[in-house]
C-alpha cells in the first residue's frame, strides 16, 4: 500500500511493463509509451525527446535487426533520483563486432549509422550485450 | 487511412506532417510528393513539421529521400517549423540532414524557395547562349 506523502511512482516498480517489437506499428507505439512515462515522472520537453528519440532508434533496431523482440519500461530510481529505464530484447543474430557498430556512421544500407552511438548520446546509461547467433539487449536509462 | 495532405501553395508545395510517421506513411508521402511536382512543375517543398516531437533516423532519412528526389525535380526542399527540443536532439543524435534547408516558418521557407527561383531565372537569362 502507498503511504499518504510518499512520491507516488507513476508506474509499476515491481513489475516492468513490456511491449513487443514486431512491426513499424509497435515501434510507434513504443514511442507513445515512453512518451506517457516521461511526462508522468515529470521530465522536460527536451528530456522527454530525447529519450523517446533513443527509443525508437533501438526498436528500430530491434525490428530491423533483431528479426523483432521485446521492449521492458521500468521506472527506476536510485539516491533518491527518479529514471527510465528501457531493456530492448532480441533473439536476432547478434552484432558481431559491437565496437564496429557502435561508431558513427557504421550503416547495414537503411539509415545514417547513427542508431547506436546517437542513441547512446540521447541517454545517461547505455549498456549493450550481443552474441552471434544468439540475440542483443540494449538497456538505456536516463534519469529526470 | 491515414493521408498527410499536400497544399500547392504559389510555386511550392507544401506539406504540414501532424501525426507520427511510419513507413507506409512515409513511402506514401514521398511518391506522392514526385507525382504532384511533376504535376505541377513546383519549385520547392516545404515540409512542416511544426507538429512532431521526435524526429528519429528513419524520419530523418525520409526528408532526405524526399529532398534527394525534389532536386531531381527540380525543385528546393524547406523543413520548417522545427521545434527546439527536437533541434537539440537531432545535434546530439548527430543528424544533420545534409542537403536541407531549414527556416523557421512556413513564410520564411517559401521566401528562400522564391529567392532561389531568383536566381535561377537571372541565371538563365544571363546564361551563355
Amino acid at each position: 500500500m502507498q503511504r499518504r506523502g510518499k512520491r507516488r511512482t507513476p508506474f509499476n516498480v515491481a513489475r516492468p511493463d513490456r511491449f513487443q517489437i514486431r512491426s513499424a506499428e509497435d515501434v510507434r507505439r513504443v514511442r507513445q509509451e515512453v512518451q506517457v512515462r516521461a511526462m508522468k515522472l515529470g521530465f522536460r520537453a527536451v528530456d522527454q525527446t530525447k529519450l523517446v528519440t533513443a527509443a525508437s532508434e533501438i526498436a528500430r533496431n530491434t525490428l530491423d535487426h533483431g528479426q523483432g523482440g521485446t521492449v521492458d519500461m521500468e521506472f527506476v530510481e536510485r539516491n533518491g533520483q527518479f529514471g527510465i529505464s528501457l531493456t530492448f530484447e532480441d533473439r536476432g543474430p547478434g552484432i558481431a563486432d559491437i565496437a564496429e557498430a557502435m561508431e558513427d556512421g557504421f550503416t547495414t544500407s537503411t539509415g545514417f549509422g547513427l542508431g547506436l552511438p546517437g542513441a547512446k548520446r540521447l541517454v545517461h546509461e547505455f549498456r549493450i550485450q550481443s552474441e552471434t547467433g544468439r540475440g542483443t539487449k540494449v538497456v538505456l536509462v536516463r534519469w529526470s | 487511412m491515414e493521408e498527410i495532405p499536400i497544399i500547392k501553395l504559389g510555386r511550392s508545395l507544401l506539406v504540414s506532417i501532424q501525426i507520427d510517421m511510419h513507413d507506409r506513411l512515409a513511402v506514401a508521402l514521398e511518391d506522392e510528393l514526385s507525382e504532384k511536382l511533376v504535376e505541377t512543375g513546383a519549385k520547392g517543398v516545404i515540409i512542416d513539421i511544426s507538429g512532431l516531437d521526435v524526429v528519429d533516423s528513419f524520419v530523418g532519412r525520409t526528408l532526405a529521400n524526399i529532398a534527394g528526389t525534389a532536386r531531381v525535380l527540380d525543385a528546393q526542399t524547406v523543413v520548417v517549423g522545427m521545434r527546439p527540443q527536437v533541434a537539440i536532439t537531432l545535434v546530439e543524435l548527430g543528424l544533420t540532414l545534409p542537403g536541407i534547408k531549414t527556416a523557421l516558418d512556413v513564410e520564411r521557407g517559401l521566401a528562400i524557395v522564391n529567392a532561389t527561383q531568383g536566381e535561377t531565372a537571372d541565371t538563365i537569362q544571363r546564361g551563355p547562349s
